[in-house]
């Protein structure tokens, strides 16, 4: 048994957080015109599949070598000059649309010694919800790689699909984030 | 440079922290789970967090009294508010940016979304700061005691005085947004976001009234402290459960 404090628990970030935890251009993650850039979108519903014209999206990612910007990463691998890994983005308030512009990540270490597949940590935020949730997000142009993925391997077959993004046009994903009903988004506890 | 270092992080205290869906909240109702959560083992993508990197390019910005730059100082009851980022094993976490949001004197926020309520807007506040923690893991804001304002929840809701904090430490399962609480504010018991987390765990989000802290003919002094989820000693098994 160990000591613990307790923690101090977690509330909603309310309707006015934009007031903070969003500043414009957070969500460009790369510079305009960067070779590898990608573009990460889609909508947040809830369980009447209404757009959440409120929700917070935070991503953590490696950058397209698979280095993660962080203390911990000590992996003989380039970091890229102003690429953090880090971006947010809010919803529209019209539409509940989102929008990264990123990379895709590179291949970082799973628990068994192998590689992961290419995958974002993606938080949803949002008036109404009291905790975080947390997801990742994967690629539709890496079956083989998605395959053999520990962690999509320990989602039930039939939910996986809620984690790929699919590929809309040329280098543009959608990625929506459902709440709710039998084709809820996987959120992950760890 | 080799290999990366692989920590392993306890469990979110799910005693310690409110249901996804809270009724008497009602908006929680249909922007929660109904799915249980997947349990995953953790990896560098779990393990780390922006909190370090987004700190090298943060700037503080920890006076809201004074920070909209119109040269005239806020309206209202300054308040020091103190106090350290801690994780549950007691240790401080320096090097974590703090993000914080609130109303003013009046309760009114200045946001455009608050249309409702005829409170005054205070041209020279905005209501948001930021600080880096410093090496114990302590922060220190100087600001406006944030008013009541009332809410669309139920009949006659008012939300209590409390200031929102974000909180993005070296992790990201440590990520944390809460409130910070006044004592002695009778709208507490009657706060469906307040109450929403459970009882024995909902207090720690009240702060301590604190004359250490206070600056005499200055400010009134408030501590508080936030416990992040923390290292665990020995790696446990995660993925059997």
């Amino acid at each position: 048994m160990r000591q613990s404090l307790g923690q101090t628990p977690s509330q909603t970030v309310g309707p006015y957080y934009t007031l903070r935890l969003f500043r414009e251009g957070e969500n460009i993650m790369v510079p305009p015109g960067h070779p590898d850039r990608i573009v990460v979108h889609g909508k947040v519903l809830d369980g009447d599949r209404n757009p959440i014209e409120d929700a917070l999206l935070e991503v953590w990612q490696a950058n397209s070598a698979g280095r993660y910007r962080h203390p911990d990463d000590t992996r003989d691998l380039a970091l890229d000059n102003g690429f953090t890994g880090f971006g947010r983005a809010i919803t529209d308030f019209e539409t509940g649309e989102y929008r990264f512009e990123t990379v895709k990540p590179g291949p970082v270490p799973d628990a068994e010694g192998a590689f992961q597949a290419p995958h974002i940590s993606l938080i949803v935020q949002g008036r109404g919800m009291l905790n975080p949730v947390f997801t990742r997000i994967y690629f539709s142009d890496e079956d083989e790689a998605n395959r053999d993925d520990l962690i999509l391997r320990s989602v039930p077959a039939g939910r996986r699909s809620t984690l790929i993004a699919g590929l809309t046009e040329d280098a543009a994903y959608r990625f929506d984030v459902l709440f709710q009903g039998e084709d809820e988004t996987v959120f992950f506890d760890f | 440079m080799g290999e990366p270092a692989i920590r392993h992080y306890g469990p979110k205290a799910y005693s310690d922290h409110p249901p996804f869906s809270y009724p008497d909240y009602r908006s929680t109702v249909k922007r929660s789970p109904t799915h249980d959560l997947i349990r995953i083992v953790q990896t560098l993508s779990e393990t780390t967090g922006p909190g370090p990197a987004w700190t090298e390019i943060a700037e503080e910005d920890t006076d809201l009294t004074t920070n909209t730059g119109t040269g005239s100082p806020a309206i209202g009851e300054r308040i020091i508010v103190t106090g350290k980022v801690l994780d549950e094993n007691g240790h401080g976490v320096p090097g974590t940016v703090l993000e914080i949001w609130q109303p003013n004197a009046s309760g009114r926020y200045a946001h455009w979304r608050e249309t409702e309520f005829p409170a005054p807007l205070d041209p020279n506040f905005v209501g948001v700061g930021q600080c880096l923690t410093d090496a114990e893991g302590g922060y220190r804001f100087t600001t406006i005691k944030p008013g009541p304002y009332p809410w669309g929840n139920h009949p006659n809701a008012w939300r209590p005085s409390h200031i929102h904090f974000s909180i993005m430490g070296p992790s990201l399962g440590m990520r944390l947004v809460t409130q910070m609480y006044f004592p002695g504010d009778p709208l507490l018991p009657l706060d469906p976001i307040f109450n929403s987390a459970p009882p024995g765990a909902r207090e720690r989000m009240i702060a301590d009234y604190d004359h250490e802290v206070t600056e005499a003919n200055w400010a009134l002094g408030y501590r508080w402290n936030i416990v992040l989820r923390g290292e665990l000693a020995t790696p446990m098994d995660e993925g059997e459960d």
